[in-house]
């Protein structure tokens, strides 16, 4: 790693500590810091805030890990987490289980004992199974495309129909499809972490053959990268970091196809460093967003994917104007 | 001669009598020529209102969430609240339509030549004034009134039913898991209030707010209220084990048919607020007993 990128990881981590501690002094009263010893302010402050802080920040961080290996590895500036049909099956599993709680007594109980969480995860690691299957393996990157987007399309169309048929659950839905960090809790923060240590750490081992893979796939495949094994490795970091993230948070917008944006616009860098820094820029986008979405007109809350839309794009958008090599312009 | 013309003038009297002016909420006017014979409902709240109002057999057609009273349970299912199959709507050759306001039909309806009255009930006043257009529509204007004194009536009576210890109790009402309460300034908050209730949720925030959960943690309802749809896994939110509604056992959880009766602003108002003191009552007694039935509902009931 480069001295200058040393230098950014540092301050990412930096950045990332202080909008922990700033999430942590802000919550259903707006500003209102810690310094308070009553019992209620620290089991808020524990139980609540730390924990949807953390999990707002490592969402974040899966959500860009998974939009810097699906842009490296489909070398498409316009892949994101979603791409393969992910957020279209979890908010499939989603809405077939809010469909159940109540159609019997046995699918009350079944859907109970599954879960939201678990709903969203199978569903999201589903459609990333039947893309593959469509698409009949990993060899063609443009049939893997094209058959994510009839995967997306057809689940999406699936929970519109049974949002249709049941409106009871439509609030639920649409609290889903925008994204929400309120609850998330201390086992939730257990699960992303160890989920973004294991993509992190299988997609760093992938990095030199993205490297090899952005002069081509031929030239890859004369570098001697093992192609067919790579590709599936990285779906499955792809698949697992966005389940793991969209089953606790819900879809978020924008935080996995903005942040290795961000982090690219700050000059040319290699998959390694691109994959390393990535997740501390998305960690931090989704943070500061959260925290927006409690302060802004607390007690109440916005949706937080509505925040990472605004924050996110107008960021991009700035730095698409800035920059005269920069992006949208022909290399 | 003269008792001819006379009967003339009878006859043509009742005629002006007949043709029935309603003023609906987006502001039209609305003149039928006598009191609708055939009328479809597409809002369960309107639904019940007419079958209030005693003119059950005048409906030909509703939504498929018109499930009370039993006999609406019997009619055409015209499809959803933004699915109606206008085909089949047509066919029944309704007099007037009854929708909400967010109906998407209205247009399409009155371009079809069909008369359309919006009402959309949303508060305990909305709820008398939509019975009194719906009494006026149907020519029975004094029904309004003995119905609502009748409505209005049972809430006092369950207001001032509650032991002493039920009154004045901090309630958080939940809506939906996400989570959404229902204020100070919603139907079920307006209730509330009358049952002497303190409502966690101020007005300020509108009827509806989607609230973040630790504001719920830190205002510390002594009761929570929550259909059963919602229910699962409330008290293993992170923190909320803390709230005194959750270590005291104080949730009343509602099953669907309390539901139907709690979230439809129409003429069973009278017996939401009786289901909400029975829950105030059994609060301030101790633990509120869980239902004892699995959560079961067909897709589609407005809970």
């Amino acid at each position: 790693m480069s001295a200058r990128h040393g230098l950014w990881l540092l301050m990412l981590l930096l950045g990332s500590a202080a909008l922990l501690a700033l999430g942590l002094a802000i919550g259903s009263t707006g500003w209102s810091p810690w310094v308070d010893k009553d019992p209620v302010m620290q089991q808020i402050l524990w139980d609540i805030r730390a924990p949807r802080s953390l999990g707002a920040w490592l969402a974040g961080a899966l959500l860009a890990l998974a939009g810097a290996v699906a842009q490296g590895l489909f070398r498409n500036p316009l892949a994101d987490p979603y791409l393969l049909g992910c957020s279209a099956g979890a908010s499939l599993g989603v809405a077939v289980l809010l469909f159940m709680v109540g159609l019997s007594p046995a699918a009350t109980a079944l859907a109970l004992r599954v879960g939201m969480t678990g709903a969203a995860f199978v569903g999201a690691v589903g459609a990333v199974l039947l893309t593959l299957l469509l698409a009949r393996g990993v060899e063609q990157t443009l049939r893997l495309l094209l058959a994510g987007v009839v995967v997306g399309v057809v689940l999406g169309s699936g929970s519109a129909l049974l949002t249709l048929m049941n409106p009871d659950i439509m609030r639920a839905m649409q609290a889903f499809m925008l994204g929400s960090t309120g609850f998330v809790g201390w086992n939730a923060v257990m699960i992303m972490a160890v989920t973004l240590l294991a993509c992190l750490l299988v997609a760093l081992g992938c990095s030199r053959s993205l490297d090899a893979l952005s002069l081509g796939e031929a030239t890859a495949h004369s570098l001697g990268v093992r192609l067919a094994l790579v590709r599936v490795l990285l779906i499955a970091v792809l698949a697992l970091a966005t389940a793991a993230a969209v089953a606790q948070c819900g879809l978020i917008a924008f935080v996995g196809l903005v942040a290795p944006h961000l982090v690219r616009s700050w000059g040319p860098v290699t998959h390694r460093d691109l994959l390393l820094l990535s997740p501390l820029a998305g960690g931090m986008l989704l943070l500061a967003a959260d925290i927006g979405a409690r302060w802004v007109i607390a007690p109440q809350e916005l949706p937080v994917g509505i925040i990472t839309a605004l924050l996110g794009g107008s960021y991009l958008l700035y730095l698409m104007h800035r920059r005269s090599s920069g992006l949208g312009r022909r290399q | 001669m003269k008792r001819l013309l006379a009967s003339m003038l009878m006859v043509l009297a009742g005629l002006a009598q007949a043709a029935i002016t309603v003023k609906d909420d987006r502001g039209h006017t609305v003149t039928l020529p006598e009191v609708p014979r055939r009328i479809v409902s597409l809002l369960p709240s309107l639904t019940e209102t007419v079958c209030e109002l005693g003119d059950c057999a005048r409906l030909v057609g509703t939504d498929r969430f018109s499930n009370y009273p039993a006999t609406a349970r019997a009619l055409p299912k015209l499809g959803g609240l933004d699915d109606t199959s206008i085909e089949a709507l047509v066919a029944l050759k309704p007099d007037v339509v009854l929708l909400g306001m967010s109906s998407r039909l209205m247009d399409r309806l009155e371009a079809l030549g069909i008369k359309v009255i919006a009402l959309e009930p949303k508060t305990l006043g909305d709820v008398q004034r939509v019975l009194g257009k719906l009494a006026q529509l149907l020519g029975k204007p004094d029904e309004a009134r003995r119905i609502w004194n009748r409505i209005d009536g049972a809430i006092t009576h369950s207001a001032a039913s509650l032991p002493p210890a039920a009154r004045g109790l901090r309630i958080y009402y939940e809506v939906d898991a996400a989570p959404y309460a229902a204020g100070t300034a919603s139907f079920m908050g307006e209730i509330l209030s009358r049952l002497h209730g303190r409502n966690i949720v101020p007005a300020e925030l509108g009827p509806f707010p989607k609230l973040n959960p630790e504001f719920v943690v830190r205002a510390d309802p002594q009761v929570i209220m929550v259909g059963q749809r919602s229910a699962s896994g409330l008290p293993q939110r992170p923190g909320w084990g803390a709230i005194q509604a959750v270590r005291n056992k104080k949730i009343c959880v509602w099953v669907p048919a309390e539901s139907d009766v709690l979230v439809r602003p129409g003429p069973r108002m009278d017996e939401a607020a009786a289901l909400m003191a029975r829950c105030l009552r059994e609060a301030a007694a101790g633990p509120v007993a869980l239902p004892n039935v699995p959560f079961n509902a067909p897709p589609g009931g407005m809970r």
